[in-house]
């Protein structure tokens, strides 16, 4: 390549203000954790599977499960994990972190949250946690603070 | 019976961190150039490119249809224009497709991206996650495929020094490739001992951040023959989507990309993988997928894909003699540049990277968290 010294590098950034609507099963899902502290899923009785995050939408028989909410225990088991040792914006909190997927007693399919309370070297698959709450509401997954060692 | 289609001309620019002197409309012109050189046909009604088809992506460029400054490259005013996002490799499907129809007679294909563009690769990535359930978490490609990573090497066995073989042999491969400038060689213990990014991927395990075009002309059989004298066919292709939740899916399972390669082989009328190819060309964007991929596309059998790697696959087809994904391709071009360079080894002309008499050859690409997407082509010189 040759030297660059004859043209400008433009600084720009993509930042669009937006407002995603989360639709009725993701806001009852949602408003379920801000306001009871209780995490659901939603089942679909054809498959005999309970889904968490939570769809209107069974996407294996395509049956309508919206209604077929369940409480779930706020306490899983690890089933994977990362430890995130890279720095980036989006990161909820400082590098070096665990993500880990959580599988709720209750529900059949794991979702990913962040795992603290534990050294990042030790982490393994099989720990059971349980959730911790947030304090206050982004009405996102994050209304669960993060999990932590049960 | 649909018509048969031939690739009739690939070019590629150099993949390099950051192209300082190059837009990517320029990076693009240099592959349309260097295709127009290689056949002899243009834009018009009758007998010329009926269709344009850009690869790119609006989050990499920061901005909206991303294909929109690209029409005067691409000859597309007041033509035929498409866009593919995801992996280009979609793209040769959907030209083929337009060829096979009867649609039009020749398709011009030219991607670009410049991941250097962007503070950070993976901030765009953890832009394809849903705003509620998946981004607040922080993930992105880069994560996701720690998920994958770790389930998949505490299945298959597969070792650190295995991982850093892979490395190792891509960096040998890509020293052959003048595509991959950029790719130095490095040593097993270069890559055991690099930071890791993501348990259990390290920073020599991950694809280099790069910037680069891509583009091939597609033609009809009886036009091809007349444009080149090396077609190289499409045979088939095949893909498949995983579900988009990574807890909804058996990460360890290969199910997409079994699925896509499954529906290749039928269309390619392929029995054994094993011996149908002398190219196979994966998108390895990190170490761990180059084992599963293979055992995936059934190169080898579920579980031997260690052997593979220290025999160096002596008796089977040659694997990325370009060097593969893991030497350097955007995100969005993998599978595109995997179907150039295997059309480029059928063609005999890989330069001092081509295997002697290929005439069959496999390209592989995949996009979305944790190999949710796969796509598979088939292509041979008959
Ligand atoms: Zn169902």
């Amino acid at each position: 390549m040759d030297s660059n010294n004859d043209s400008f590098v433009v600084d720009g950034k993509l930042a669009l203000p937006y407002q995603y609507f989360a639709g009725r099963t993701g806001s009852r899902f949602i408003i379920a954790i801000r306001d009871e502290k209780k995490i659901k899923g939603l089942e679909c009785k054809k498959c005999n599977k309970v889904y968490v995050p939570p769809r209107a939408t069974c996407e294996h028989c395509f049956c309508d499960i919206k209604d077929n909410w369940v409480d779930l225990d706020s306490t899983g088991t690890v089933t994977g994990f990362t430890v995130v040792r890279y720095e980036e914006p989006h990161h909820p909190v400082k590098a070096p972190f665990i993500q880990a997927l959580v599988k709720l007693e209750g529900a059949d399919t794991p979702f990913v949250h962040i795992v603290q309370g534990v050294p990042v070297d030790e982490m393994k698959t099989g720990l059971k946690v349980k959730a911790v709450f947030a304090e206050e509401t982004t009405t996102t997954i994050m209304d669960i603070s993060h999990f932590e060692p049960a | 019976m649909a018509r048969r289609v031939a690739i009739c001309a690939v070019s590629q620019t150099k993949f390099v961190r950051n192209n300082t002197t190059q837009r990517f409309q320029e990076m693009e012109l240099d592959v349309l150039e260097s295709l127009r050189e290689q056949v002899d046909i243009g834009f018009a009604d009758e007998g010329g490119i009926g269709m344009s088809i850009n690869v790119s992506n609006d989050v990499f460029d920061a901005r909206t249809i991303s294909d929109a400054p690209m029409t005067d490259v691409l000859g597309a005013h007041m033509g035929c224009e498409e866009k593919v996002d995801q992996d280009g490799a979609q793209a040769i499907i959907y030209g083929a497709s337009a060829i096979m129809s009867g649609h039009c007679d020749a398709v011009l294909i030219i991607g670009h991206c410049r991941e250097s563009q962007g503070q950070s690769r993976n901030m765009c990535t953890n832009l394809t996650f849903d705003p509620f359930f998946t981004r607040p978490v922080g993930l992105d490609y880069c994560s996701a495929a720690g998920f994958q990573a770790q389930a998949y090497l505490s299945k298959s066995g597969i070792t650190e020094e295995q991982l850093a073989k892979i490395v190792v042999k891509s960096r040998e491969n890509a020293s052959k490739n003048p595509y991959t400038p950029e790719a130095p060689r490095v040593t097993v213990e270069d890559v055991m001992s690099s930071p890791m990014l993501c348990d259990p991927i390290r920073e020599l395990h991950a694809y280099p951040v790069s910037d680069g075009a891509v583009g091939m002309i597609l033609a009809a059989e009886d036009l091809a023959v007349k444009l080149t004298d090396t077609p190289v066919f499409f045979n088939g292709h095949g893909n498949n989507m995983d579900s988009f939740y990574l807890g909804d899916r058996d990460l360890t399972s290969n199910f997409a990309l079994k699925g896509a390669a499954e529906r290749a082989y039928k269309r390619a009328g392929i029995t054994d993988p094993k011996t149908a190819f002398d190219i196979v060309e994966i998108s390895d964007q990190y170490a761990y997928q180059y084992p599963m991929w293979l055992e995936g596309l059934g190169i080898c059998d579920e579980g031997k894909a260690g052997e593979l790697i220290d025999s160096d696959n002596a008796n089977g087809p040659a694997i990325n003699a370009s060097g593969g994904m893991l030497a350097g391709n955007p995100l969005n071009l993998g599978g595109f540049v995997r179907a150039a360079e295997g059309a480029m080894q059928l063609m005999g002309k890989a330069g001092d990277r081509q295997v002697k008499g290929a005439k069959t050859a496999l390209a592989h690409g995949v996009v979305g968290p944790a190999g949710q997407f796969h796509t598979v082509v088939i292509l041979g010189s008959d």
